[in-house]
């Protein structure tokens, strides 16, 4: 695949808006702006930039409770974010869902699902719904490594393949669920062989190599939105934080972090444009200062955002057009 | 059924001047519990996800591992309708699994072995089988985890015949109910309130009866029946009316199933009046079966109708000042003893 110039400047720079806006999260955690659980994505950048930046505007998406970078990188305003981890009506659940459930329907972007494997089904039904509706659709069904142990990803694989519908299975393999390695969580840790044992195209990519990223998700959102059935891609990748920020992180090696810290995937692009001169030193400075100056106002604004009046919590238990009081 | 007073329990020393009553948390008298049933009957196991290298996700199991080994302190996939259904299986097999679920919300991933084989195999073989079986779960809210990790769903189990459903809101009922629930012929579900794990108190380190409610307060002019994390709300209530002059009782249920319904109606009998403080969800609740009963058993007792305190009816919310509203609190709790002694 041969990227323009721009094409590998907008990969970049849509990592680096992941990774600084959740370093900036952090910060406001400690502070505690954010509450609740948190899960960041910080190293895998490459996955959420790389497979949302081959989808279309039709398309859906299912993401887990590790979905900062997903829901950054689908389009939904890093404003509408920071204020639903602030607990602001502003924010893209109006302050309900909080880091792990945030909604963007105008974007098809179906959450932010804190049950593991819990979103897979509602990819399958989505898909489902887009098939009968002859729309060109494709869903793309990102999870965990660990989800691939549940039940529901088997049923799913299976119901998919079956029916043949437009779901690309995205499986961030971070070779960890909470503090269980993968070798500790799998018989067989090829997920991709497992899921091809379902009956549809899968493989395994580099999940640090924000290009190589692109490039099989666009190859499986091509090959699935032409009528040929589900395909799985397990992206293989790292996180370099603890699972959340309650995690105090005692069940991996040290050098092991440091290890695929070396595989960062920001700073490999990056040094791979700068030597490619698609980018220099200035370029580089101006664009993380961009960045920067678009998280501030986003800080600035999620806390300057009213939240929620309290006369409004049983507001949507049921459709509002539905006339049920709650 | 019987119950008891500990609101003033004193150091216990026994014959030989040996044990007393230790200061600790709720968190780790429940490690204290695991570390004894583990030490003492080799059949016991402990199986969940991230109990072992990780240390529990909520610290109840660690050092275990490094003191009884992977065999004994097992990590497993995230399954939880394997793990559960094999604790079932280890059961029948003559192991006594404890079992750990994470949170009650990630039980519904095992609901359907939880009911359809742990609470019906006895009756269904016509008593030829038997499922000594602990699970343990964290239940509860207040730590803004929105609505896929806050809700109180122990109501729920507490309707399934075939379980024992119960709710240690102490330290000393954390430390003493892990032995006789694993001591059962019966599936035990046993209900650890993610409030209450840093909550300290004293435990003497016997056993408690899986089911008897106890008064923790005594009083005079109303019951107020809680049980697990409202019970420190129901406390602080107590607290606050007697400094306005209304005494409260508050019985801690305990067990959710089966009911200590004579414990509350002796209860109801002294007072009058009950106010049944849940955290669950109001319809087809706890609280809805503790009214009715008291309903149908002491109608004539009481002098006001029964009020209950519960959640509001919507999924848990993130935003902390709409937890608040959502959960219940003292301000709630006072409120409805004022309208039933009013
Ligand atoms: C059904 C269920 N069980 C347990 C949990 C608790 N939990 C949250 S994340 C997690 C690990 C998931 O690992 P993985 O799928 O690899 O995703 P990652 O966190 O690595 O992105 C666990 C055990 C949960 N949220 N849902
Ligand atoms: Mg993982």
């Amino acid at each position: 695949m041969t990227a323009t110039v721009e094409t590998r400047l907008a990969l970049l720079r849509a990592m680096v808006r992941i990774r600084r806006f959740e370093e900036r999260c952090v910060e406001l955690y400690s502070t505690e702006r954010i509450r609740g659980f948190m899960h960041l994505c910080i190293g895998e950048e490459a996955v959420a930039v790389g497979v949302l930046g081959a989808l279309d505007a039709g398309d859906a998406v299912v993401s887990t409770y590790r979905e900062h970078g997903h829901a950054l990188a689908r389009g939904v305003p890093m404003s509408s974010v920071l204020a639903e981890m602030f607990g602001r009506v502003t924010g893209c659940s109006r302050g309900r869902g909080g880091s792990m459930h945030l909604f963007d329907a105008g974007r098809r972007f179906y959450g932010g699902n804190a049950i593991v494997g819990g979103g897979l089904p509602v990819a399958v039904g989505l898909a489902l719904a887009d098939a009968l509706a002859g729309r060109p659709a494709v869903t793309a069904c990102l999870f965990g490594d660990g989800a691939v142990a549940e039940g529901e990803f088997h049923e799913c694989l299976n119901l998919a393949a079956l029916w043949r519908l437009p779901v690309v299975f995205c499986c961030e393999n971070n070779r960890y669920a909470m503090g269980t390695a993968l070798e500790r969580e799998h018989a067989q840790t090829d997920l991709a062989l497992r899921a091809a044992a379902y009956g549809m195209p899968a493989w395994a990519v580099d999940g640090m190599d924000v290009q190589a990223v692109a490039a099989a998700a666009e190859r499986a959102v091509t090959a699935v939105r032409a009528g040929g059935g589900p395909c799985f891609l397990e992206l293989r990748t790292y996180r370099f934080r603890a699972h959340s920020m309650y995690d105090p992180d005692r069940y991996r090696d040290r050098a092991e972090v440091t290890r695929w810290k070396e595989q960062d995937p920001v700073d490999r692009w990056r040094d791979l444009l700068l030597a490619d001169g698609d980018l220099d030193e200035a370029g580089w400075t101006r664009l993380v200062a961009e960045v920067d100056e678009e998280i501030d106002q986003a800080v600035t604004l999620a806390e300057a955002a009213p939240v929620e009046p309290v006369e409004d919590l049983t507001r949507f238990v049921y459709a509002e057009q539905s006339g049920v009081s709650s | 059924m019987s119950a008891d007073v500990d609101a003033d329990v004193d150091a216990d020393v026994d014959a030989t001047g040996t044990i007393g009553p230790v200061r600790t948390t709720y968190r780790e008298a429940l490690r204290e519990a695991l570390r004894e049933a583990l030490r003492e009957d080799e059949r016991v196991f402990l199986m969940g996800e991230d109990v072992g290298r990780y240390g529990g996700c909520f610290a109840v199991s660690l050092g275990l591992l490094e003191e009884f080994g992977p065999e004994r302190v097992r990590d497993t996939p995230l399954s939880e309708s394997a793990f559960v259904g094999a604790g079932i299986g280890a059961a029948l097999g003559g192991r006594r699994p404890i079992v750990e679920i994470m949170t009650v919300n990630f039980s519904l991933l095992a609901l359907d072995q939880i009911l359809n084989n742990a609470a019906t195999l006895s009756h269904m073989s016509g008593g030829q089988l038997a499922v000594p079986l602990v699970i343990r779960m964290t239940t509860g809210a207040g730590r803004q985890l929105a609505a896929q990790h806050s809700h109180s769903l122990e109501g729920w189990y507490a309707h399934i015949p075939g379980l024992r459903v119960v709710a240690p809101a102490t330290v000393s009922d954390a430390r003493g109910m892990l032995a006789p629930a694993l001591a059962s012929p019966d599936p035990v579900l046993l209900f650890e309130h993610a409030g209450l794990y840093a909550s300290e108190g004293e435990a003497d380190g016997g056993p408690v009866a899986l089911d008897g409610a106890a008064v923790r307060r005594a009083g005079t002019d109303v019951s107020i029946v809680t049980y697990g994390g409202m019970l420190p709300t129901s406390l602080a209530a107590a607290e606050r009316l007697a400094a306005e002059g209304t005494s409260a009782e508050v019985v801690d249920l305990r067990s959710l199933r089966p009911l200590d319904e004579d414990t509350v109606l002796a209860s109801v009998a002294r007072t009058h009046r009950l106010v049944v403080v849940d955290e669950g969800w109001r319809s087809g609740s706890l609280a809805a079966e503790v009214a009715a009963r008291v309903a149908e058993q002491a109608f004539y007792d009481l002098d006001a109708p029964p009020e209950r305190v519960c959640s509001a009816e919507v999924p848990v919310p993130y935003a902390a000042h709409l937890e608040r509203a959502t959960l219940p609190a003292v301000d709630d709790v006072v409120a409805a003893v004022r309208r039933t002694v009013g």
